[in-house]
């Protein structure tokens, strides 16, 4: 049931999504019907995964980079506690500007290619990971610290072996976050300026009218996000396996 | 049991003139305590009276406020000389039992040490009883099984001198008693300081009980039983020590709190 349910729950929506089409009579350049849709894929498969898979791989590279970004900051302000004065306000501001408004700033300075793209995924991946490691960082059992004073442990020892697998669950729930953010920053990319990949790919085609291959490229985008989130979400969970989960007795 | 002597003769600690405060209230002034050498001195006090910071102080996790003075008979410093064993068990989820039992060495990074140090951790958890269960993560143990986790963890480190909080007192009565006796005996040599609210486990393991009370607190000349520790839990001579060591809490009480 559990693989069962949502392949139906996506057949029903694309029934419904087809019959509405059908009795309502939509003409296809402003609602495809999903059977059309289907035949695009098949006509169009080689465009489809050629700008697919540029626009996955810059999610990929923003997500890596993203998360080493967010990460790397985390730890840099809870082991010198005279960074987080200055970093934190650094921080927010780059967040307080709307990533829409500094996308083409970014595509003037990087350029049409895919640095601009992984630049924007960057910076919307790397706060949400920040953020969360930096707060389970700090949530330590106070305890804990303790023990590894009396032990005589060096900070960073304290920082790497118990702060840091301590905050494993919250950083989990950071970079699941920033897996189902990841798209935006290389779609906003992409139909901003760029020469390829998915975002670029539908701004093109709906503006001559051709919905249809639209709406392809917009499922080839869902299906990568999710595939995204479930890869992330399983190296998470094997990272917190010692979490103990719901529905699993205990002693 | 050559495994679980120190590398080091255990000194005696003598703590003078101890003085602390705690948001903005004297929890003791004036404060001393001697603690002799590879002896358990066990502090007998209601909840509150300072116990714990007391214990703190000694362990280097409060800093000590003048005039205080800690020092070790031998003249060094306690630094790297003490264990410390806290109420909960302190074990990391993520990492096993015999992971547990060796963070110390992991976090000073000392692979030498830590190497010589497995077989050890190995021979306390199996006589602690958690042999085959070296493997298990914390989550998969009861909670006296987790605390015998936490007592291997102190004794691996071979220091002289250990400091224990209260360490059975979220335990079920049966397996506390037990626990008693295995402290006890793996304990013999070193110079301990017991922190406890239950007479009942003062009576049984210390070579020394005082008591402490009042606010400020001050602690009490010893009870010094002629018997080695652990004594029987149900003999009359322990009950005899439990029931004189409840009149002098409660006296202190009285004391304290002028009716």
């Amino acid at each position: 049931m559990k693989v069962v349910r949502p392949l139906l729950i996506a057949a029903g929506l694309l029934l419904a999504w087809e019959a509405l089409v059908w009795i309502d009579e939509t003409p296809h350049f402003i609602l495809p019907a999903p059977s059309r849709v289907a035949v695009e894929f098949v006509d169009r498969g080689d465009t489809l995964l050629f700008h697919g898979l540029h626009t996955a791989a810059e999610i990929v590279l923003g997500l890596i980079l993203g998360v080493a970004l967010g990460a790397g900051i985390a730890l840099l302000l809870t082991r010198f506690a005279g960074l987080r004065a200055w970093g934190l306000p650094i921080i927010v501001l780059s967040q307080a500007v709307p990533v829409f408004a500094i996308a083409p700033l970014l595509v003037l300075w990087l350029g049409y290619g895919m640095l601009s793209k992984v630049a924007m995924a960057s910076l919307v991946i790397f706060f949400p990971v920040a953020s969360s490691l930096y707060d389970g960082l700090r949530r330590v059992d106070p305890g804990w610290l303790d023990l590894a004073r009396v032990m005589n442990a060096p900070p960073r020892a304290v920082l790497l072996r118990i702060r840091l697998p301590a905050a494993l669950p919250a950083f989990a729930t950071g970079a699941r976050v920033a897996a189902s953010v990841a798209p935006i920053g290389a779609v906003i990319g992409e139909w901003v300026g760029a020469g390829a990949g998915l975002g670029f790919l539908m701004t093109q085609q709906l503006g001559r009218g051709q919905t249809t291959l639209a709406f392809a490229a917009l499922i080839v985008l869902c299906v990568l996000g999710v595939a995204l989130y479930f890869a992330v979400d399983a190296v998470m969970t094997r990272l917190t396996r010692w979490l103990p989960r719901d529905g699993e007795a205990r002693s | 049991m050559s495994v679980t002597v120190p590398r080091e003769a255990a000194p005696s600690i003598h703590i003078e003139r101890a003085r602390f405060a705690f948001a903005g209230r004297r929890l003791f002034d004036d404060l001393s305590l001697n603690l002799p050498a590879g002896r358990t001195t066990c502090l007998l006090g209601p909840s509150g009276v300072g116990k714990t910071s007391l214990l703190r102080l000694i362990a280097g996790l409060l800093p000590p406020e003048p005039p205080t003075r800690i020092n070790a008979a031998d003249g060094k410093p306690l630094t790297g000389r003490v264990a410390w064993m806290a109420q909960t068990d302190l074990l990391m989820p993520w990492l096993d039992a015999l992971g547990n039992v060796l963070i110390g060495y992991r976090l000073r990074s000392d692979a030498a040490a830590l190497a010589a140090a497995q077989a050890r951790a190995l021979d306390l958890l199996a006589r602690t009883g958690l042999a085959g269960r070296e493997r298990d993560l914390p989550a998969t143990l009861s909670g006296g099984m987790r605390q015998r986790v936490a007592l291997a963890r102190t004794l691996v480190e071979e220091r002289p001198v250990v400091l224990m909080d209260e360490p059975f007192g979220q335990l079920d009565a049966i397996t506390r008693l037990s626990l008693q006796d295995l402290a006890a005996r793996m304990l013999a040599g070193r110079t301990v300081l017991l922190v406890t609210h239950d007479p009942l486990e003062a009576a049984r393991l210390g070579h020394r009980v005082h008591v402490m009370a009042g606010a400020p607190a001050s602690v009490g000349s010893p009870l010094e039983p002629s018997s080695d520790p652990p004594r029987d839990a149900t003999s009359t001579d322990t009950l005899a020590i439990q029931a004189e060591l409840m009149r002098r809490l409660a006296d202190a009480h009285a004391f304290a709190v002028p009716a």
